[in-house]
């Protein structure tokens, strides 16, 4: 087999692999049955090395859409489909996606293999929670339905599992009811980051959707100033459209080539955070906006992971408890700051519950940073402020990571030891693997 | 416009890429292949995003004997149909083919006794209709001139060519057009994985090309279009050079 060079979102670890394409569902077992270690994998969108592995399996062709109940908003489709696709399809009968991550182009098996979350988690969850049903495509070659009910420690392990217990088929999930496609907005002001944090808290109950764009460059008294967004599904009395339904165009710009690393440096990202800051003159606006720019802003950018050049970039995003959270928060931004990091895109939100055994989400503060790998000193901080969330009782996203260590990961996932008790019983031979797993123990 | 299509190894990309054409512009379709129940979530896909009427058909090119009654078959279980594209075919191993009869007939068969024997009985049912239609017969750039690296397939292919062209020649005079497509490398699982590869081209472009053409009523259509260059050259070397290439 030919072996080509992948990596992530961030472009960082690049590896080389082969890559099958799998287009029925008999392929998939032809691909077990070879007995080879394999990861299944997605659209790449998560950030570091959860994607990639010597031998992937691509699940891109498998995205037909399988049944659709327009009444009760219940829809079966192969997972190997991207969120996009799916909300072309479903926006038009008037129905939602219940949970999205801020990008619509990772498959929807990523999405489970992750449990994504998006800017409703508090109110809402994970995407796992939305799931009826899965089919899993074992290690011993058998396609077994999981639910609730139905093999439920497979279905647990599975949603946040990173795609280490079997190849996630076909999903069925609830879909959420709108009568619009567009968003009612309220962005606010704040000037600093326990002002963010009290929004969020006193408006909790009001808004579906909740986020905070955090500049992270500006310090002391400016700590933390941010824009928070706040928003709920306009309903159609609220729309002066023709279409209230209407999707957005296809069309899009693209970056096309890799910025050069001295594009973005501390300068030119301050310039632009503080342009961005400023560009909202009042405290509060109101506004009506369509759900593409609000949930994926940066989609309308294709290849925006190349502005940080070629040698990639690490996402950061850390969950900790709300306990003494602004303050170890605030640190982490200080120590950030300090450092000097280019990261055009901090965002802040808060989260409700628990879920899974690996899942990410905790209640508390999650913040979410790009951070371009410029110098050898980076990771040596990173792994510098994991320790800290660690201490905070927090915990690292597994989607972004590409540098935790496995004792970190083991303080971190207390659940772990279910994880690979469920792992060991369907996949005793350690058959799904990644390279992450590997760096973490998992497999 | 088109009814009813019957696609013949609709596993294919190319046939997929072609029925999602088809079905986006309303029209039925019969999807045939081996295993053919492997097609459910196709259809499934495509009678909820394109309400499309589609059916599947158990179908083996190399089960001769069941060609006679299939037309008639494929017209009381599913309905009329007036347009048939032809996608399946084997590319084999050229080498084994060389060695063991077994593989060398099954790329024959395959790619041209199969293929040509269905189209005829095909053939029949679309001209006793007499209604608009086609026939749309996937050969290869591989048919235009024997090479060592693929002659069994080659030739097969070359003879699929050939049998079209006959066809083409005996339904002019009918509402019944007969086109011959020949394909460069398709990014398809049938070249996937091969090494140095080049001028790869989607599925998707190669069915927008082959539907493009078919209305315009070609005759032969090389896709991507430069491989009308490529062969022009490859048919034109004289062959004592010819002979001594290694292509």
């Amino acid at each position: 087999m030919k072996r080509s060079a992948i990596a992530g979102w961030g472009l960082y670890p690049q590896v080389e692999a082969t890559v099958e394409r799998v287009r029925f569902p008999d392929d998939l077992i032809s691909v077990i049955h070879q007995r080879k270690p394999l990861l299944p994998q997605g659209n790449c969108r998560s950030y570091g090395d959860a994607c990639l592995f010597d031998r992937v399996v691509s699940c891109l062709p498998l995205d037909r859409l399988l049944e659709f109940d327009s009444e009760r908003g219940i829809l079966k489709v192969e997972a190997g489909i991207t969120l996009h696709r799916i909300t072309r399809f479903i926006l038009p009968h008037g129905w939602f996606l219940p949970v999205t991550p801020g990008t619509k182009f990772p498959t929807l098996a990523g999405c489970l293999a992750a449990d994504v979350h998006g800017k409703n988690h508090h109110v809402d969850g994970t995407i796992g929670d939305f799931v009826e049903e899965m089919e899993l495509l074992l290690a011993d070659g058998s396609l077994v339905n999981c639910s609730p009910q139905e093999r439920p420690d497979l279905f647990q392990a599975t949603l946040g599992g990173m795609g280490l217990t079997g190849f996630i088929y076909s999903a069925t999930l609830r879909l959420r009811k709108v009568t619009s496609a567009f968003i009612q907005m309220r962005s606010i002001k704040t000037p600093s980051l326990s002002e963010a944090c009290r929004i969020f808290a006193d408006t909790r109950d009001d808004y579906t959707y909740s986020v905070a764009w955090i500049d992270c460059l500006s310090r002391g008294r400016q700590l933390g100033r941010s824009i928070v967004m706040l928003g709920n599904h306009a309903p159609v009395e609220a729309v002066e459209a023709s279409d209230a339904l209407s999707l957005p165009p296809e069309g899009k710009l693209s970056v096309p080539f890799f910025f050069p690393g001295f594009a973005l440096n501390s300068w030119s990202v301050k310039a632009f955070n503080t342009l961005y800051y400023h560009r909202q003159w009042r405290r509060q606006v109101d506004s009506l906006v369509h759900f593409d720019p609000f949930f994926y802003p940066l989609d309308a950018i294709g290849h925006w992971n190349r502005i940080y050049g070629r040698s990639g970039f690490l996402q950061y995003q850390f969950v900790i408890p709300f306990a003494d959270g602004q303050e170890i928060m605030a640190e982490i931004l200080e120590r950030i700051a300090h450092r000097g990091i280019a990261s055009f895109l901090a965002v802040l939100k808060t989260m409700g519950t628990e879920h899974g055994l690996l899942s990410f989400p905790m209640p508390g503060y999650t913040l979410a940073l790009d951070i371009p790998l410029r110098d050898s000193g980076i990771i040596p901080f990173l792994q510098e402020l994991n320790q800290t969330v660690l201490r905070a009782g927090g915990r690292n996203y597994l989607a972004k990571d590409a540098i935790l260590k496995r004792e970190e990961f083991e303080a971190m996932y207390p659940r772990l030891d279910e994880f690979k008790q469920i792992k060991r019983q369907y996949d005793p031979e350690h058959l799904f693997r990644s390279h992450q797993s590997d760096r973490l123990g998992i497999s | 416009m088109t009814e009813r299509a019957l696609i013949l190894g609709a596993k294919s990309a190319i046939a997929q890429a072609i029925a999602q054409r088809l079905a986006a512009n309303g029209s039925g379709l019969v999807l045939a292949a081996r295993d053919s129940a492997q097609l459910e979530p196709f259809a499934a896909d495509l009678r909820l995003r394109r309400n499309a009427q589609v059916d599947l058909l158990e179908f083996d090119a190399l089960d001769f004997d069941s060609f006679e009654p299939l037309p008639e078959r494929v017209h009381q279980e599913c309905g009329p149909f007036d347009l048939v594209v032809l996608v399946f075919g084997y590319l084999g191993n050229q080498q084994k083919a060389a060695q063991e009869s077994a593989e060398g007939q099954k790329i024959l068969h395959t790619n041209f006794t199969g293929a040509a024997l269905i189209l005829g009985h095909l053939a029949n049912y679309l001209e006793e209709r007499d209604r608009p239609g086609g026939i749309i017969g996937i050969g290869s750039v591989a048919g235009d001139r024997g090479r060592q690296s693929n002659y069994v397939y080659g030739a097969a292919k070359g003879g699929l060519s050939l049998f079209l062209q006959g066809l083409r020649n005996r339904l002019a005079g009918t509402p019944v057009h007969v086109m011959t497509v020949k394909p460069g490398f398709v990014d398809t699982p049938m070249t996937e994985g091969l090494e140095g590869l080049f001028l790869v081209a989607p599925p998707e472009r190669v069915a927008d090309d082959i539907l493009r053409a078919f209305g315009k009523r070609r005759n032969t259509l090389y896709t991507p279009w430069f491989w009308r260059y490529i062969m022009l050259i490859i048919r034109c070397i004289p062959e004592p050079i010819f002979k001594r290439l290694k292509l």
